[in-house]
């Protein structure tokens, strides 16, 4: 097993990577820019080596620098978290170029399932149903036009090299599209490092659903059931949780199997996740492979009981899968509010600040993944994530109660936060019901300011 | 001689010139532009915020540096009014 690992990532999911390395008795190096020397994940790493300005291009998505800081601590290998560097195939490559492991899919699967373009080819030759899209990446707003044009409106303009939501946006008619194109390719850029977009047609309320799947080195592959992601704004998660009420369990295990071919299909190795959208007929069409642990997958840890970053680092190390779904003792069911540094009152816009008071919900039911602390000052230059607040209970009821009751306790103030937003949900009947689809926070939102009055 | 209007940053945020790196500037100082024309990006928690022209005039000052924090009110372009 390795003896040490650097987190090439910052906030809640630095810290949650050092935690698990502290639990495997793995030595843990953190990374943070000249903005996050006050930063958790640096207090609970066993080092840490500053690698650059606060700027995320010049820091968190500097390889050398983050190369640099891996051999100059001995680091054996890196995890990059989610996000920044995470699907980034030169990174990746650059790793193992220098002789550390990427804990991660291989160079080719992130070239693959990170370029959603060629990622879909795959998929459509493997059989995975997919959803109609631009041939390949867009360069001109006359050429996302034509596309557009071609397989109708609405699209959705989507960054070819991230994930995450970030960068997409949906375009009603050609004007609407000609204004966001440059816009879009700016978010992809400052996101991923990378701004090619493409064109993809909008599929109207549908649902998201999404199966985690983990590979070894041996060609095996399984899923660990899915997770229901349809409470979404503007293509960003809010809330998430497992099993979907959706899914019964004929439905489970043929996107589950679809899931695993889709795997196959690019040969994928360490831990992922394919989406997929699934309609209103029950007719599911996959969307992407997300080659990184994602922000959502203490869902299915609390239900699986299977550590999802252990599994990475040990599947790295060369470890094997001996177990399948069919061997893990589901039990009951996760809840996650991704709590933002946001306010909904004022469309959702980012509120950075200092955390003057500070108190944490606990209790039984409750796991907690967050880097504030009392005193901690949110930077202007970083995602507003701040933490992901899962709730636990055997029945889904009860899983609800509990989330109501923790986002109670939960005080971050001054700042505005989706707090108020996730109680107004946890109190709705219709989310109780299990009924909704992606489009169904919108009504709980004020009417939004047109950006162009 | 117009009215100067100062153009500020609505919240705390990193303010950009350029639709991208490899793209010209929105604006340059003199430029005349419209009312609600893009003047330049802010962008708070990987947010990315229009600047606009609150007025039709010209650019007469590019206050901000590109690539640079901005606090909530800090003056970013000036632009006199036609």
């Amino acid at each position: 097993m390795f003896n040490k690992i650097l987190i090439a990532n910052r906030g809640e999911i630095a810290l949650r990577v050092i935690r698990a390395c502290r639990e495997m008795g793995i030595k843990s190096v953190a990374v943070y820019s000249e903005a996050d020397e006050t930063c958790m994940h640096v207090r609970q790493a066993d080092e840490s080596v500053c690698i650059g300005p606060a700027i995320s291009s010049k820091s968190y998505l500097n390889i050398e620098s983050i190369l640099d800081a891996a051999r100059q601590t001995k680091a054996e290998a890196i995890h990059p978290g989610y996000g920044y560097l995470a699907e980034k195939e030169e990174f990746a490559r650059a790793c193992q170029d220098a002789g550390i492991v990427f804990i991660g899919p291989r160079p080719e699967n992130l070239n693959l399932a990170g370029d959603k373009i060629a990622g879909k080819k795959k998929m459509e030759a493997a059989g995975v149903p997919i959803i109609p899209s631009s041939p390949g990446g867009v360069d001109s707003i006359d050429e996302a036009q034509a596309v557009a044009e071609d397989i109708g409106y609405p699209v959705m303009i989507k960054s070819a090299g991230g994930g995450g939501g970030r960068g997409i946006r949906v375009c009603n008619d050609p004007a609407e599209l000609a204004e966001e194109f440059s816009v879009a390719r700016m978010e992809a850029g400052a996101a991923f490092g990378n701004n090619q977009v493409y064109i993809e047609k909008y599929i109207v309320q549908p649902r998201h659903i999404e199966f985690q799947v983990l590979a070894d080195q041996f060609g095996n592959v399984i899923h660990l059931g899915e997770r229901e992601c349809s409470i979404q704004r503007r293509f960003q998660k809010l809330i998430e949780e497992s099993p979907s009420p959706r899914l019964d369990k004929e439905l489970r295990a043929r996107m589950g199997q679809a899931a695993i071919h889709a795997a196959k299909a690019i040969d994928y190795f360490n831990a992922g996740t394919v989406e997929f959208l699934l309609d209103a007929k029950g007719d599911f069409y996959f969307i992407e492979v997300n080659a990184r642990i994602q922000v959502e997958h203490p869902v299915t840890e609390l239900t699986t009981g299977i550590d999802l970053v252990k599994e990475q680092i040990r599947l790295s190390d060369g470890g094997k899968l001996d177990y399948t779904f069919d061997d893990i003792n589901l039990r009951g069911w996760a809840i996650e509010c991704r709590i933002n540094a946001e306010d909904p009152e004022r469309n959702f816009m980012p509120c950075p600040g200092t955390v003057a008071s500070y108190h944490p919900p606990g209790g039984f039911g409750v796991r907690l993944d967050t880097h504030l602390y009392q005193g901690y000052e949110l930077p202007i230059y970083y995602d507003s994530l701040v933490a992901k607040l899962v709730s636990f209970a055997l029945t889904r009821d009860e899983a609800i109660d509990v989330m109501k009751r923790c986002l109670d306790e939960y005080t971050i103030e001054p700042l505005k936060t989706t707090i108020p937003l996730y109680i107004q949900v946890m109190d709705d009947q219709d989310f109780r019901d299990g009924n909704f689809d992606t489009s169904y926070i919108e009504r709980f939102l004020p009417e939004e300011e047109d950006d162009d009055e | 001689m117009g009215k100067i209007m100062d153009v500020t940053a609505a919240m705390s945020g990193i303010f950009y010139r350029h639709p991208s790196p490899e793209d010209p500037p929105y604006v340059e100082v003199g430029q005349e532009v419209n009312k609600k024309q893009v003047l330049g990006l802010l962008e708070t928690m990987k947010v990315f915020q229009k600047v606009k022209s609150p007025v039709k005039g010209k650019v007469v000052e590019i206050v901000a540096e590109h690539e640079s924090p901005l606090k909530d009110g800090d003056v970013i372009f000036r632009v006199e009014k036609q």
